[in-house]
This record gives C-alpha cells, structure tokens and sequence, in this order.
C-alpha cells in the first residue's frame, strides 16, 4: 500500500520493510557448500491496514507464495522487517511468535493437500482452539459446530474426514481453521485456483462477507487478475521476487504503467472483453522468466521488455510514486491495455489500439 | 517459425471425408465404467461434430465427461472396463469398435491430442527429439536421422530456441512452457487433421498460457487443422473457439456459435457459468453470483434435468418444477438454428433479458 490508510490511526496492521527471503543452493557431494542463492523474495515493501486487503499478483515462482509464507513466519526472513502492529516479528524465536500466530493465520492453495485425511474435521478445525488454549476443552464442539456454520458447512459433520467432502467444502474446512482463532489477517495463497469455476464464486463471496463480517485483513496471493481485482482494492504486481508495480486497483487495472503489468492484462483471457472487443490485441511476451539464482543485472524485467534500453541493464530503478501509484519502471508510462469498455470515458491514456497504428509496441493482432 | 513444411502424405491415411460431412462426427455417444460402486456415466448421449479449420471449445466442470468424450474420439477407452456406445467418425471411418490395428492408424496421423500436464504426458526418461521422432517413424518408414532432423524441425516450428541443440535435452531441462511446446511438437509431427487440446493451457502462467494459444491458432491457420479446445476457462474459450459446447454431468446443455453462446446464453447452467466468473473490466462492486451447490455424482446423476438441484430458474418452467425433477429436457433448437439447448424453459430468451443479464452482465 503506497499511503497510510486513512481510517487507522496508530499505523498498518502489518507493516513489511525490504522483506528478503534466499534459498541457498547447495553443491552436490559430501561438503555441501553454499554455490548460490534463490533470491526469491528480494526487497518487497508494502502495508496493509486493519480489515484491509491487498492483492498479491504474479507468475509462477515470482516469489508471491514465498512472500506469505515470510509473514506466517513459516519461512524466516533472510533481511528486511516486518511489523506487526508496531511490533517486529521477523525475529521473533518460535516461543515469543507464539502469540502472534493466533493472529495472522493461512489458507493453503490446495484443499487436498492441506487436510489431514485421517483426522476429522472437528479435529482439523479444533486443534487451533485447543493449541492456543482459545476455549474451554468442553466448549471446543461448540466452538466447532459455530465454525463450521460459519462457513456455510453443516455443523451436524464435525465428526466427518475430509474425504467425504467435495473441493470446495474441503476449502470451507481449511478457511474454518484459519478463522477458530479469530485473526486479524489472513494470508489466502491461492485460495480458490483449484475449485471449479461455479464453486470459486462460492468460496470468494464467502470470503468477502467474513471479511466485512469480521473486520479481517488479508493478504490476497493469486495469479488470476480478475479474482485479484475483485477482491482486493489494493494490487501489487511481483516479478521475479519484487514489486514492480503497486497501487489501487483502478490505477493498476485501468492505467498500469510498468510494461510487466501491462503485459499480464493484456494476456489475461476475459470473456466479456472477447465478447465486445472481439479478437483483440495482446502484448506479446518473449520466453519464459529467469531464474532467480541469477537474476538479470539492474531491472530485473528487461530480458523480457520491449522498452529496454541501456540504462535498464546498469541501474535498478526504484519503486517512485507515478501517476497515483508506485511503479519501478525507467521508462514507466501509462497504457490502456483492457478494453475501453469501462474506462472510455476519463482515462487519457493511449490504448493499444493506438500504440499499435504508430508502431511504438510490439502489439500483434491475434 | 519456419517455411512451411514438407507435407508428407499419410500412410493409408483416411479415407476422404465423404461429401459435406464434417471431419469429426460424434453422434449419440455415451460412456459408461463399471465401477465397484456402481456404473459411472461418464457421457451420455453426446453429439456433434468439427469441420476442417474450425476450432470447438468444450466447457464444463471437472467430472462433466468433457475429457471422457475426447479421449473415446482417441479409442483410449479400455473396452474391457467400459462400455461405448454411438458412433464416433473421424473423416468417415468408423472409430467406436474399430480394432486396436485401425486406431493405431488414427491415432497421430489422423487425430492427436495434447494433454493437460506436460511434465506426466512426456516421459522423463528419454530425449525429447527421440520421443517425437518415434511418433513420426511409427506412420513413416524412414531413417533416423531423418526423422530427427524432422523432430528437429518441429522444435523449430513451435518456438523452442536452438533447437538442434535442445531436440537432445530430457524433459526436466525444459520450463514448463516448453515443455507443453515439446508436447504440441510431437502432438503435430504427422500433421493431424484434428488436435484434440485437453486443458492445454491450465498449468500455465498467463503470458505463457497467450503464447501456446498464439500457437495453436497459428499452426491451425497454417495447416488448416480441426481443434477441439477442452478448457473450464471461459476466457480461453471467448479467444479462441469458433463454437462452444457446454456440458453438464456428461451431456451437452448448451451448443452454438461463441458470440451466440457467451452473449445470449440460454440455458440456466450457462448463466451459472458466466455469473461466476470475475472480470477485469466493469464494475467491481458487482457480486459474484456463484451457482449454489456443487456438480452431481456421475454414479447416481440426478433424475430429470441433472442441473435441477442447483437450478434457481426453476420457477420459469410450464408445469413447475416438478417437471425439472422428472423429466429430461431435449436437445432443442433455441432462438437460432445452430444454437442448441437443454431446458424446459420455453422462452429462455426473455427470461435472461429481464432477469439474468443485469445480474451477470
């Protein structure tokens, strides 16, 4: 988040600093010495306020899921601070985060995986209340029972396993859990990428009313731009284990001015843009992303960027406020990649259309 | 990509499609696996058909029997564990009962298919250019030496840089994107009439996911093939089919043209689909409107119409929803000819103008 929030007075719920997380990359053979590292979160900046929630967007292995997993301290951080409600958690050894688990809990992308097949539900969702001494021993079906209500599941089932359930009952399980000891943020990785689409709407409008229900902030990780913006009003774009472009979900979706992101929306499938514009133009990106052992010199985009020039090579640029947003871009400008359908009226910036009739961007029509 | 391709001729290929009929021909098909549990239907009574250069898109579900219907268009169904009936002709020949001898000709030759995992469909053990250059020495007696400088080709064709150098690499040097590159690379090397893409995209990060598509549609262009796109992504279906085939719980609810299809759905299931489904233009404030309850079991699907337990439209129904629960709709023709549908609604028309269309527009 680029300001501070304006309903929160004493600061962000969460507050994280140039986080760094490296993986180290061993040699094979006996000595196992230390030969790189996976640089994979590298300097992210960002906060979120209170019952806020900020979107997390990326390709595979751009660190966002690495990211979530610094904060829920599953994963130490390498640099960097993060500050929860003024407090430094980074460093925290296990005993002294102990109480701030109850407070920033995770939902896993997989809800096959992140269940234990041979407890019950009861016992997935009960363990919390009974690790954190939340409840009375005797009042933890209870608490159970109201949870699962919560989530839309039938209370009657807490004696159930998970292989009774369907995916995205099995996801309501997992978001019980992560709500038995009433968090103040909740980091979603993924949260609904491996439901069907008619059951995504499902679990993320229950999502949404437990977070106005409960006052819940979340850490939005997705790399299904419509989801993101549907839910979070606040958008950051990583590539490659930084941000390259932050800000509120308009700027970002309507304006995005760093060419990553312009590329990503452009790629997006949509069907009501299909459907309007037709076949439509697309910013057409070369090869894959690097690797993170060794990560391109100065911006780390550039390899795959239209609008490189020498100066991206040398220098790194920095994330600098543009156009109502931050964006780590030498050369960032503004363009209107998704269709005008919406944003016709006010936004100034060129369209692709546009840029395509002058030859300024490598834009194909598909 | 490259010059075009030496096209080579087919060994006894297919006979050629007779008259006007179209080269794929799927005609009440129905799949069904005997399973401890009980019989599985997997596909029931399914139709249709893909002309030359045309691309379908099959949406649905997981477990709505849209990679089921594909795979029995390969013969990969074991009969032995399940039961086919209809007729499946792939350019007039006769797929369903054919014996293994005249699959093996179908396959990659007439039909291949591209599958949804390229990390599973490729084996680990041997060099990409040795597993697509056995798929084109299976259909063509030559040399091996000349089947890899076709594989080499190939490779070449589908963007995979150095190919030369890369056509000896094994399957875990390969990112993902190349990977599922490699998989269309051989999925192509005899240069089949019809490309059977089974979620091609869905391990796929967006900016690869565009490239494949780019891909795809390019080499269709080029060799004027047949797709069939299976995806649950309506995005991906909007940008690249030329028609949709929607199903549900293994039969086919909605049939027509894209533009049809995704701007004046008629069908209760497809406005379920389409109100589902966030966007990256229009307004945000709008909620989603998810379809309550989740896909039946193929083991035991519902009586009537198999979307009624879900279905909140059901009060639009002459005769009520009783008649949803007993009684299975036809396959009708909607408001055009070539749009096909599955409800007993009658005037589906209006009732998504008023209602629906605000609601998910």
């Amino acid at each position: 988040m680029t300001q501070e929030p304006p309903t929160t007075t004493e600061g962000p719920l969460l507050e994280v600093t140039d986080l760094q997380k490296y993986f180290p990359v061993k040699s094979s053979g006996v000595i196992r010495r230390t030969i790189g590292q996976v640089q994979a979160v590298d300097g992210v900046t960002f906060s979120i306020g209170a019952g806020q929630s900020l979107g997390l967007v990326g390709e595979s292995g751009c660190g966002k899921t690495t990211t979530g997993r610094v904060i829920t301290r599953l994963y130490d951080p390498t640099a960097g601070s993060m500050k929860f409600e003024g407090h430094e958690i980074g460093h925290l050894s296990k005993k002294e985060m102990h109480p701030y688990r109850r407070d920033i809990q995770l939902i896993f992308q997989d809800p096959y995986s992140s269940l234990n097949p041979r407890h019950t539900v009861g016992s997935i969702v009960g363990t919390p209340l009974l690790v954190h001494n939340a409840v009375p021993k005797n009042q933890v079906v209870d608490r159970v029972q109201g949870l699962l209500e919560t989530v839309g599941l039938n209370p009657e089932h807490f004696n159930r396993y998970p292989s009774e359930f369907s995916g995205g009952q099995r996801q309501r399980i997992g978001i019980a859990r992560a709500l038995a000891l009433n968090p103040k943020l909740i980091v979603a990785d993924e949260p609904v990428s491996a439901l069907d689409v008619s059951i995504q709407a499902q679990v993320i409008n229950l999502l949404q009313d437990l977070q106005q229900k409960f006052g819940i902030a979340f850490l939005f990780i997705a790399h299904d731009l419509a989801i993101v913006r549907h839910f979070c009003p606040e958008v950051a774009v990583m590539y490659l284990g930084k941000i390259v472009e932050i800000g509120d979900r308009s700027s970002i979706y309507e304006t995005p001015h760093h060419p990553y992101t312009q590329a990503l929306l452009s790629a997006a499938p949509d069907v009501k843009q299909a459907v309007v514009g037709g076949r439509r133009e697309r910013i057409r990106l070369e090869g894959d992303v690097p690797s993170p052992v060794n990560p391109p010199s100065g911006c780390r985009f550039r390899t795959r960027c239209w609008k490189a020039q020498a100066i991206c090579a040398e220098q790194e640029p920095p994330l600098l406020e543009v156009g109502g947003r931050q964006v780590a871009c030498h050369f960032a400008e503004p363009l209107q990649v998704v269709s005008s359908l919406v944003a016709e009226s006010e936004s100034e910036a060129p369209s692709l259309q546009d840029l395509s009739e002058s030859g300024d961007a490598p834009v194909q029509v598909s | 990509m490259t010059e075009v391709l030496e096209a080579p001729q087919s060994q006894g290929g297919a006979p050629a499609a007779s008259g006007s009929e179209p080269f794929l021909v799927v005609e009440n098909l129905t799949v069904q696996f005997p399973t401890h549990d009980g019989l599985v239907y997997a596909v029931t009574d399914l139709s249709y058909s893909v002309e030359m250069g045309k691309t379908l898109g099959i949406v649905g579900e997981s477990g709505s029997g849209k990679s089921v219907s594909s795979m029995a268009v390969l013969g990969l169904h074991d009969i032995k564990r399940s039961h086919l009936t209809g007729s499946i002709r792939v350019g007039g020949r006769e797929v369903v009962g054919a014996s293994a001898h005249t699959m093996r000709r179908v396959r990659g030759v007439d039909v291949a298919m591209i599958f949804q995992d390229p990390l599973t469909a490729l084996h680990p053990f041997f060099r990409i250019g040795k597993q697509i250059s056995e798929a084109y020495r299976i259909h063509h007696k030559v040399s091996k030496s000349v089947a890899r400088r076709r594989a080499i080709e190939m490779l070449d064709l589908v963007g995979i840089p150095q190919p030369d150098r890369r056509v000896d690499d094994y399957v875990h040097q390969f990112s993902g994107g190349m990977r599922q590159r490699a998989m269309i690379a051989m999925a192509l090397v005899n240069n089949p009439k019809l490309l059977i893409a089974d979620e091609p995209t869905t391990a796929l990060d967006v900016t690869v996911q565009a490239q494949i598509l780019d891909l795809i549609q390019s080499l269709q262009r080029e060799f004027g093939s047949a797709v069939i796109l299976i995806t649950h992504d309506l995005g991906v279906i909007a940008e690249v089919a030329d028609d949709v085939l929607v199903m549900y719980a293994g039969r086919c609810v909605e049939k027509g043209s894209t533009k049809e299809i995704l701007t004046k759905p008629e069908m209760p299931y497809t406005w379920g689909l389409l109100g589902s489904i966030a966007d990256v233009v229009g307004d945000v404030s709008k909620p989603l409107i998810p379809i309550p309850g989740t896909p039946p079991s193929l083991l035991s699907p519902p009586s009537g119409c198999a979307f009624h337990p879900r279905c909140t439209y059901m009060d639009k129904v002459d005769g009520g929803p009783r008649r949803c629960e007993t009684e299975l709709p036809e396959l009708r023709q909607g408001r055009r000819a070539d749009h096909l549908l599955r409800c007993h609604i009658s005037d589906p028309d209006a009732v998504y103008e008023s209602e629906v269309k605000e609601k998910i527009g």
